[in-house]
C-alpha cells in the first residue's frame, strides 16, 4: 500500500518548550487517521507542521514521498479544514469553493462543473449562490471540507471541525464524516481531543500526550489493550486502583490500598513490592456474576443510579469508599437495584491493565481522567 | 410611552442644537448670502452673479478642479501607505509592542499641524537639513529645490492624514481573523490574491471611512498648501480666505464655500458607489 503521509522523528521547538517532540508515523494511502490527545499536547503543531504553515525543527515530513521542507502551504498537495473553517464570508459558498481552483488558474466553465460536483458530493447542491452567513453550522462544515476536497489533495488534514457544533450535530456530522471519506478515498488526518470521535470515525488513532506519541493502533487496540496509563485514562472510561505489586507472572496480582488482592493482566514488567496503577473499565464489572470462579469479585454499596440510555452506570463505593463506576446493562436484569444496596461485582483478569504507579502530580496531568 | 419620548427628546437635545445652532443655521445664512450680490447701482438683491463668477474665471474653477484631483491623489497615497503599516502593526508585530507603535503614529499629532509643517520646511528648504547633506555628501552641486512644488505639499498632506486613515484600517484588520488568510494560503492562494481577494474586501469599510476623512481633511486643509504648496500652487480653501479676509466680498466666498460643499459631497458619492459600501456600513 502507498504511504501518503511519513513523517519522520519530527521535532518542533518553541525556544525551550518542545511543542512536537520525536514523532514518527506514516498514514497509508485512503486511511483515516487520527491524531487524539488534550489540549496543548502538541497536535495542532504538528497538523500546522503538515500543512506548512509551520517549519519542523528536525525532522521530515513527505507526502507522497516528495520531502516538504521549504514547500510554502500553497503548494502542497495537502489542504487544511481549520477548526473555525475560515470560510471566506466576503464570497458565496461557489465562490469559496472556486477559490483554490481558481488560483490553478482552472477554466471557468470547468470550474463551475467541478464546484457543482463537489456540493453534489457533500449533500449541498444547488447551495452555490448563498452567503456563508446564511448556511448552518453543518452546511457549512461541509462547505469547508468541500472547498479542500474539490482541489484534490493527497491529504485532507482537519483540525477538530466539530469542536463548534452542538452534540446533537457533531455525533451527525462524524458519521457523515466517516461516510465522506469512504466514498472520496481520500487520506483524512483528523486532530481531536474529543476520544469519541477519534475511535468512531479512524482507521488508525494516534494518542498524543506532550509533544508524543503514547499508543498508535486501532481504536479496539487502544481501549482494550492500551500501553501508557495516560493511554488507558484518557481513551473510554476507566475506575483506577493504587496498589502494591505481590505477585508477577502470566497475570499479576495486585494488593489494592484497600485491601482487595485482585489479579490482572499487566503492560509493562512489574517486579513484587512495586506500586501500581490498576485500571479496569465500568462495563468489564459484571454484576452479580452468575459464575464467580475465576473472577475477582467484591462487594461494593450502590451510591447513585446515573441512568443514561445505553451508556447508563452506577455509582458505586467499595466499604473504604473509593468510588467506582459500573456498567448498568439496560437488560431490566438489573432494575430491582436502587441506592443504598449492596451487590456483588467481579471481573475477569483478561479486563483489568496494571501499570507501574506514576506520581500523582503526571497521573492529574493526564487531564481526561475520570477515576 | 409618553416618559421615554420626552427622555429621547432630552438626550437627543445636545446634539441637535450643536447640528441646528453650529452647522444648519451658519449654513442657511451662507446660502443665502451666496445668492446676493450688487447690482450696477450698487444695491444688495438677489443674484446668480457668484456662482457665475466662477466659472467665468479659469483661476477660480482650474483651483477648484486641482483642489479635488490632489485631494484624490492624497487620499490614494495615504491609502498605500497606511495598509502596509496597519497590516504590519496587528498582524505581524507581537502583541506587546502594538501599543507602543500605536503611541509613535500618534505622537505627532500632540504638536500642532503648523509646527509640523513648520519641521518640514527646516528639513527641505534651499539651506535645509536634507540639501546640507547631499551638498556635504557631495551628491549635488547646488542646492535642490524640494519646497514649495506640488509633489512635496502632497507628501506634506499625506503626512498630516495618515493616522486618519491607519486607525480605521487598524480597526477592521484586528477583525480579520488570521486563519482566513492561512486558509486561502492553504488553497493556493499567492500574497498578491490575499491581499486583494481577502484582506482589502475585509478591509472596505475601514478603509473607506478612512479615505472619506483623509480626502475631506485634505479638501478642507489650509496650512499645509499654503506653507509648502507655496505661491504657484494655488488651493481652493486659499480662494476662499482671500473672498472672505482679503477682498471682503463674503457673497462671493459664500459661494466657493458651497461649491466646495458639493465638490466634497460629490466626490464621497461617487467613492461610495464605486467600491459598493453604503454609508451605513462605513460608520460601523
Amino acid at each position: 500500500m502507498e504511504i501518503d503521509l511519513s513523517v519522520k522523528n519530527c521535532v518542533k521547538s518553541f525556544g525551550s518548550f518542545l511543542a512536537v517532540d520525536d514523532v514518527t508515523f506514516d498514514v497509508p494511502q485512503g486511511s483515516f487517521f487520527s491524531i487524539l490527545g488534550p489540549s496543548g499536547c502538541g497536535k495542532t503543531t504538528l497538523l500546522r507542521m503538515v500543512a506548512g504553515f509551520e517549519e519542523p525543527t528536525s525532522g521530515t515530513i513527505m507526502i507522497r514521498g516528495r520531502d516538504m521542507r521549504g514547500v510554502l502551504p500553497n503548494r502542497r498537495p495537502a489542504n487544511l479544514v481549520f477548526q473555525h473553517l475560515a470560510l471566506f464570508p466576503m464570497m458565496t459558498v461557489a465562490e469559496n469553493i472556486a477559490f483554490g481552483l481558481r488560483r490553478r488558474k482552472v477554466a471557468a466553465p470547468e470550474r463551475k462543473r467541478r464546484t457543482e460536483d463537489i456540493l453534489e458530493r457533500v449533500g449541498l447542491p444547488g447551495y452555490g449562490g448563498k452567503r456563508v452567513d446564511q448556511l448552518s453550522g453543518g452546511q457549512k462544515q461541509r462547505v469547508a471540507i468541500a472547498r479542500c476536497l474539490v482541489l484534490e489533495p493527497l491529504v485532507l488534514l482537519l483540525d477538530e471541525p466539530l469542536g463548534a457544533l452542538d452534540l446533537k450535530l457533531r455525533e451527525q456530522m462524524k458519521v457523515e464524516l466517516k461516510k465522506l471519506q469512504a466514498k472520496v478515498g481520500t487520506t483524512f488526518v483528523y486532530i481531536t481531543h474529543d476520544q469519541s470521535e477519534a475511535l468512531v470515525m479512524s482507521d488508525v488513532v494516534a494518542v498524543m500526550n506532550k509533544g508524543r506519541f503514547e499508543q498508535m493502533g486501532s481504536p479496539q487496540d487502544l481501549y482494550h489493550a492500551p500501553e501508557t496509563p495516560f493511554v488507558a485514562r484518557f481513551v473510554g472510561e476507566n475506575n483506577v486502583w493504587a496498589g502494591r505489586v505481590e505477585k508477577v507472572g502470566e497475570v499479576v496480582a495486585i494488593k489494592t490500598d484497600e485491601g482487595f488482592v485482585f489479579s490482572a493482566k499487566s503492560q509493562s514488567p512489574l517486579t513484587v513490592g512495586d506500586r501500581a496503577d490498576l485500571f479496569l473499565r465500568p462495563e468489564a464489572m459484571r454484576i452479580e456474576p452468575r459464575e464467580p470462579a475465576g473472577l475477582n469479585t467484591f462487594s461494593v454499596s450502590v451510591r447513585a443510579i446515573l441512568f443514561d440510555g445505553a451508556a447508563s452506570r452506577l455509582l458505586t463505593a467499595t466499604d473504604s469508599g473509593h468510588e467506582l463506576m459500573v456498567a448498568l446493562p439496560q437488560n431490566r436484569r438489573f432494575d430491582h437495584i436502587a441506592p443504598g444496596q449492596t451487590i456483588t461485582v467481579g471481573w475477569h483478569p483478561e479486563s483489568g491493565v496494571c501499570f507501574p504507579a506514576v506520581n500523582p502530580a503526571a497521573a492529574a496531568d493526564a487531564g481526561g481522567a475520570r477515576p | 410611552m409618553k416618559t421615554s419620548r420626552l427622555s429621547l427628546w432630552i438626550f437627543l437635545s445636545p446634539v441637535l442644537m450643536w447640528l441646528v445652532l453650529l452647522i444648519v443655521l451658519p449654513h442657511l445664512d451662507l446660502f443665502i448670502m451666496s445668492f446676493r450680490a450688487k447690482d450696477e447701482y450698487g444695491r444688495m438683491g438677489f443674484s446668480l452673479q457668484n456662482y457665475v463668477h466662477f466659472f467665468e474665471e479659469p483661476i477660480y474653477w482650474l483651483t477648484f478642479v486641482r483642489t479635488a484631483v490632489y485631494s484624490v491623489i492624497t487620499t490614494f497615497f495615504t491609502f498605500l501607505l497606511a495598509m502596509p503599516v496597519a497590516f504590519y502593526i496587528v498582524k505581524v508585530v507581537r502583541p506587546k509592542y502594538k501599543g507602543f507603535l500605536m503611541v509613535l503614529l500618534l505622537l505627532p499629532f500632540w504638536v500642532s499641524e503648523l509646527v509640523r509643517v513648520y519641521g518640514w520646511m527646516i528639513l527641505l528648504r534651499e539651506s535645509g537639513v536634507v540639501n546640507f547633506f547631499l551638498l556635504k555628501l557631495g551628491i549635488v552641486d547646488a542646492p535642490l529645490k524640494m519646497l514649495y512644488t506640488d509633489a512635496t505639499m502632497i507628501m506634506g498632506l499625506v503626512y498630516t492624514s495618515m493616522l486618519f486613515m491607519v486607525v480605521p484600517v487598524i480597526s477592521v484588520l484586528e477583525s480579520l481573523d488570521d486563519s482566513l488568510i492561512e486558509a486561502a494560503s492553504d488553497l493556493g492562494g499567492s500574497k498578491i490574491s490575499i491581499w486583494r481577494e481577502i484582506i482589502l474586501p475585509h478591509c472596505k469599510p475601514g478603509i473607506t471611512s478612512g479615505a472619506i476623512v483623509v480626502f475631506m481633511l485634505s479638501l478642507g486643509n489650509y496650512l499645509t498648501p499654503n506653507l509648502m504648496g507655496g505661491k504657484n500652487s494655488l488651493w481652493f480653501t486659499e480662494q476662499i480666505y482671500n473672498q472672505f479676509i482679503a477682498s471682503f466680498n463674503w457673497n462671493q466666498g459664500a459661494a466657493f464655500g458651497f461649491l466646495l460643499l458639493l465638490l466634497s459631497s460629490g466626490i464621497i458619492w461617487a467613492g461610495l458607489k464605486l467600491s459598493r459600501v453604503k454609508l451605513g456600513e462605513v460608520a460601523s
